[in-house]
């Protein structure tokens, strides 16, 4: 089966106000996870923080392209496409921090946040297991007459090898439902390499078996991005059926900030092909003429400035009191099963 | 005319689809064909649409049950076999069973568990698995042991904004019968005295119901009382049933057809030790199935489970103590 990208020629050019809007986003996010980092290691973020850095050109591309209705299950890595898709400033620092005025409430914390009734759905942290739940989403929308709508979701290259995903991508096919799957092919999975993840030649030869249309990405090139993803959002829109998008790119972080990341060659890095993504698309916005390279320093600013702002606004803001928690696991309170207090 | 366990089961879910847009069933099997025990024979032809074939895989199957409730269907999976059910394990425990505390979000959905064992069915088709997901916070556990429950608590399962693990007993399916189809129903998470008594208190579910009664039959050829408590919902679990029951007779004996481990006889014990140790003339008692996996032949089978005769035999060693 040929590439969906190959069948495609005639993939909408990419206008300069899609791609300095999605920029905006990829900007945002890198300046936001900064500040993230930043305060970790400052000791103020317990558990961990998992950072986009490199992925931003594939997530934002994907957010940008879903509409308010649509289906967004994001996974770690991606803050850009969770601020594309309408995730603010202030409800990731208040997650982060566990305010209880974020929407986990202190109850989940970091990358582990959504608002599923608005289809921003919170992940878990098995890999894969968003896959179906945006399936069986779908399958709702379907059973109402809804149409149009897409749902999409993100894994990495390691959860290519879960069942999870096996069973996802393959029921998503039999049920032919409109569901973007948007693997980020970041060459590590924590710390393990491609070569003992899987033994195919690329990722995306897998969709042969499902018998879904592949889209391979350059996920460092935003152009490329915004085109294909575009794409696949646009066909299973259209009623195509599931769409697989396989992006290559290099994890430019490690897997959390706890980690170093050392086991990476450091001659991968220098590699053209995986190239940071924000800096390619910003040379590209500076050769194309599109805004100067004040203009984009200033816009870097506007963001270091807001979320430092939002940042301190959190802090001050209360965690959740364990003695107003409720404590309470199921919304049916008469079927509560009380335990005396030891 | 007569209704069996399983025909029960069926007609439950004719009505829920009857009644409610927002019902559909998806298992494997369960389409045309009607199910592997034929718990949804015909409704894909009274419902075209809405009870679908899935694929062989459990994970998902629950997983797509999950985004639908989110957006706001009220689906019902059928696990061909409990056992199977292990193979969604994630998605039951890590994703439903988390939504609601997580999110604020609720996860209506039904996990129909066709379980326990019947001769023949061997370590892969017979299991007991309601311990395990009543460990879980965010989850529900229910088990008919009468046809009247397995209709009604089906229905009043499907009408719950939680997670619901529907525990139905294989070995029930065929052989329970009742009359007619209940018009009245306890609520769910009460338990239930099916027979009353004086001497001791048997706490069981399921298809353990009907072999502590019948154990209770032996011994009034003794002079014994007996009471049988139908727990009915594992969890919630109606501790003040039991301890009033055993305020009524001293003793406890807590039976069950699941392995001993961290099970719900024990955890009926512990609820009676720390609340009620003072009702107790004497050490409270529990038996369970033997901690192996369930064996194939029924010479070993019918030894394996708690029996009439086995739960008689521990009743008066407990009426001894």
């Amino acid at each position: 089966m040929p590439a969906a990208d190959e069948l495609s020629p005639a993939l909408k050019k990419v206008s300069k106000e899609l791609y300095l809007k999605t920029y905006r986003v990829m900007l945002q996010a890198r300046v936001l996870e900064e500040k993230l980092a930043s305060m970790y290691r400052g000791g103020l973020i317990v558990g961990g923080v998992f950072l986009g850095k490199g992925q931003e050109a594939v997530s934002a591309s994907l957010g940008i392209h879903l509409r308010k209705g649509d289906i967004f299950a994001p996974l770690i890595r991606d803050q850009a496409g969770r601020m594309a898709f309408g995730d603010t400033v202030l409800d990731t620092l208040r997650t982060y921090l566990g305010s209880q005025h974020g929407s986990m409430r202190g109850r989940d914390g970091n990358i582990h946040r959504g608002k599923p009734k608005e289809g921003y759905y919170a992940m878990i942290s098995h890999l894969g297991a968003m896959i179906p739940a945006v399936v069986g989403a779908l399958m709702a929308r379907r059973f109402r007459g809804e149409k149009g709508v897409v749902g999409a979701t993100c894994v990495g290259d390691g959860a290519t090898s879960t069942g999870a995903f096996h069973e996802g991508l393959n029921i998503a096919a039999v049920e032919k439902v409109p569901l973007v799957l948007v693997v980020a092919n970041n060459q590590f999975a924590y710390s393990t390499p491609s070569s003992r993840q899987y033994a195919c030649e690329d990722l995306a030869n897998k969709a042969i078996g499902y018998g879904v249309p592949v889209w391979r990405v350059d996920g460092t090139d935003l152009e490329d991005c915004l085109q294909k993803i575009g794409g696949a959002v646009a066909a299973a829109r259209e009623g195509q059926g599931p769409q697989l998008v396989v992006a290559k790119l290099l994890r430019l972080v490690g897997h959390g900030e706890h980690d170093d990341g050392s086991y990476v060659d450091k001659v991968l890095k220098t590699l053209p092909e995986n190239r940071d993504c924000l800096l390619a698309a910003r040379e590209f916005i500076e050769s194309e003429g599109w805004m100067t390279a004040a203009e984009l320093d200033a816009l870097r600013e506007e963001f270091v400035e807001e979320i430092e702002v939002t940042a301190a606004r959190v802090q001050r803001e209360p965690g959740p009191d364990a003695a107003e928690e409720d404590w309470l696991a199921i919304s049916e309170t008469q079927l509560i099963d009380r335990y005396p207090e030891a | 005319m007569s209704i069996t366990y399983l025909e029960a089961i069926r007609e439950a879910q004719a009505k829920l689809l009857r009644d409610d847009e927002r019902v559909y069933l998806y298992g494997q099997d369960i389409g045309q064909f009607g199910g592997a025990f034929k718990a949804t024979k015909n409704l894909a032809r009274e419902f075209p649409g809405r009870v679908l074939d899935a694929p062989l895989s459990e994970d998902a199957i629950i997983g797509t049950a999950i985004g639908a409730a989110i957006e706001g269907m009220r689906p019902i999976v059928e696990m061909q076999f409990a056992d199977f059910s292990t193979c969604g394990l994630n998605q039951i425990v890590n994703h439903a069973a988390t939504l609601f505390y997580r999110t604020g979000v609720e996860c209506p959905i039904v996990v129909r568990l066709p379980f326990g064992g019947t001769p023949g069915s061997g370590p892969f088709h017979s299991q007991s698995m309601e311990a395990l997901y009543a460990h879980y916070p965010g989850l529900i556990v229910l088990t008919p042991a009468t046809v009247e429950d397995a209709y009604s608590m089906l229905i009043q399962a499907s009408a719950l904004n939680d997670p619901v693990l529907f525990c139905e007993h294989k070995f029930l399916y065929y052989h329970l019968k009742a009359d007619a189809l209940p018009t009245e129903a306890l609520p769910i998470g009460k338990a239930k005295i099916t027979r009353p008594g004086r001497d001791a208190t048997i706490v069981t579910y399921s298809a353990m119901v009907h072999e502590s009664v019948a154990a209770a039959e032996e011994l009034l050829a003794d002079g014994y009382e007996i009471e049988v408590v139908d727990l009915r919902s594992v969890k919630p679990l109606d501790t003040d049933t039991v301890l009033a029951s055993v305020a009524r007779t001293g003793r406890l004996l807590c039976v069950s057809e699941a392995w001993p481990w961290g099970g719900v006889a024990a955890e009926v014990i512990a609820r009676v030790a720390t609340d009620g140790f003072g009702l107790l003339d004497a050490p409270p008692q529990r038996l369970n199935a033997k901690d192996t996996p369930v064996p194939y032949h029924p010479n070993l089978w019918s030894v394996h489970r708690p029996t009439a005769s086995s739960i008689a035999a521990a009743t008066r060693r407990l009426l001894e103590l």
